[in-house]
């Protein structure tokens, strides 16, 4: 078990870093999958900024490596919106659709942080992120708005995360103390403009707003679900059956 | 599912004040997404700054059976290349 955070930057860090980190791996799961190649190249390219952002990340918190393959489902501090599975491309649509909206809302008030680091990180990965946006919800239009199956997988998709929603913008103790530090941007800020912006893709998708359910939470302070363990399984397995492994 | 979307050809312009050229070509939905596709596909590595993409069914080719009486013409014809000239030898970049 590595260490846990001990400090409300670090824990802040660890946050961010593990969203990076689970949904790069997650999207990277599509490679060699995707529904046709061009798409499947799309998918590998967020997997790859994603993995890129939790590796500069994760480096700032600690030692990057260690922290992300030595550490087991309880450390881990990523939100359950990013661990969920991909499902169908709409499911997955659905997925970056809603983490990568709060991501873009999110970096552009970090690029404000008092932390020279995250506002350095944040005018980098911003321009990333805005892509993924835009990609997502390119992508929930066309099948929302497509055929009878691509509209109903399409609302299947999103009704799956909606529940993973009210996560991104709770403030617990943790991140308080982040935000009282001008490190961190608080998200109840934003959360109004978030539930337009995809209130609007979704009118343009001819879909309807899924209907509110009972929120998860508990990511943020290692309580995950199934479907982490699984993903680090297949994440740590090299490094830690061969822990000198070099490449 | 892509035997069903259109073919785009993709232009890169690699910098500012060079021509877009011709690069390869995606399938995709339409034109927003042909563009994301470019980009994605083509310009992962910084090959470019700005992007075309174009319906490859808009592209009017010649017919390679014409290409006797189209090209052969030209070459006999070496009086049209501008070699004939004696340049100055202070005339740089030529």
């Amino acid at each position: 078990m590595a260490t846990l955070a001990v400090d409300p930057r670090t824990e802040y860090l660890l946050r961010l870093g593990d969203d990076a980190l689970v949904l790069g791996q997650r999207v990277s799961e599509w490679c060699g999958h995707g529904p046709v190649l061009e798409v499947d190249i799309s998918l590998a390219n967020l997997a790859l900024d994603l993995i890129g952002q939790a590796t500069l990340l994760l480096g700032e918190a600690g030692d990057g490596d260690q922290l992300a393959f030595h550490r087991d489902v309880l450390d881990f501090r990523n939100c359950l919106l990013v661990e969920q599975p991909n499902g169908d491309f709409a499911q997955t649509i659905a997925r970056h659709l809603l983490y990568t909206t709060w991501q873009h809302m999110l970096l552009q008030r970090l690029t404000q942080s008092s932390d020279r680091f995250l506002v350095e990180f944040a005018h980098k990965a911003v321009k990333e992120v805005a892509y993924h946006r835009e990609l997502a919800a390119e992508w929930t239009i066309r099948l929302g708005d497509g055929t009878e199956e691509s509209a109903r997988r399409m609302a299947e998709g999103l009704d799956w995360n909606w529940r993973f929603v009210p996560e991104l913008f709770e403030v617990d103790e943790g991140l308080q103390a982040a935000i009282d530090g001008g490190i961190a941007a608080d998200p109840r800020d934003f959360e109004d403009e978030y539930r337009s912006a995809i209130a609007a893709v979704l009118a343009q998708a001819q879909l309807q707003t899924p209907a509110e359910q009972r929120p998860i939470l508990g990511g943020r302070r290692g309580h995950h679900s199934e479907h982490l363990g699984h993903l680090l399984a297949v994440m740590q397995f090299l490094p830690r059956t061969y822990p000198d492994a070099k490449w | 599912m892509s035997s069903d979307w259109p073919l785009w050809e993709v232009f890169v312009r690699p910098k500012g004040g060079l021509s877009h050229r011709h690069v390869g070509s995606v399938h995709a939905p339409d034109a927003e997404l042909a563009l994301a596709h470019a980009r994605d596909t083509y310009t992962r590595r910084l090959e470019g700054v700005s992007l075309w993409v174009v319906p490859s069914a808009e592209i009017v080719a010649s017919d390679p059976e014409q290409a006797g009486e189209l090209f052969e013409p030209a070459e006999s014809k070496i009086y049209r290349h501008p070699t004939f000239y004696d340049i100055p030898d202070e005339v740089k970049h030529i």
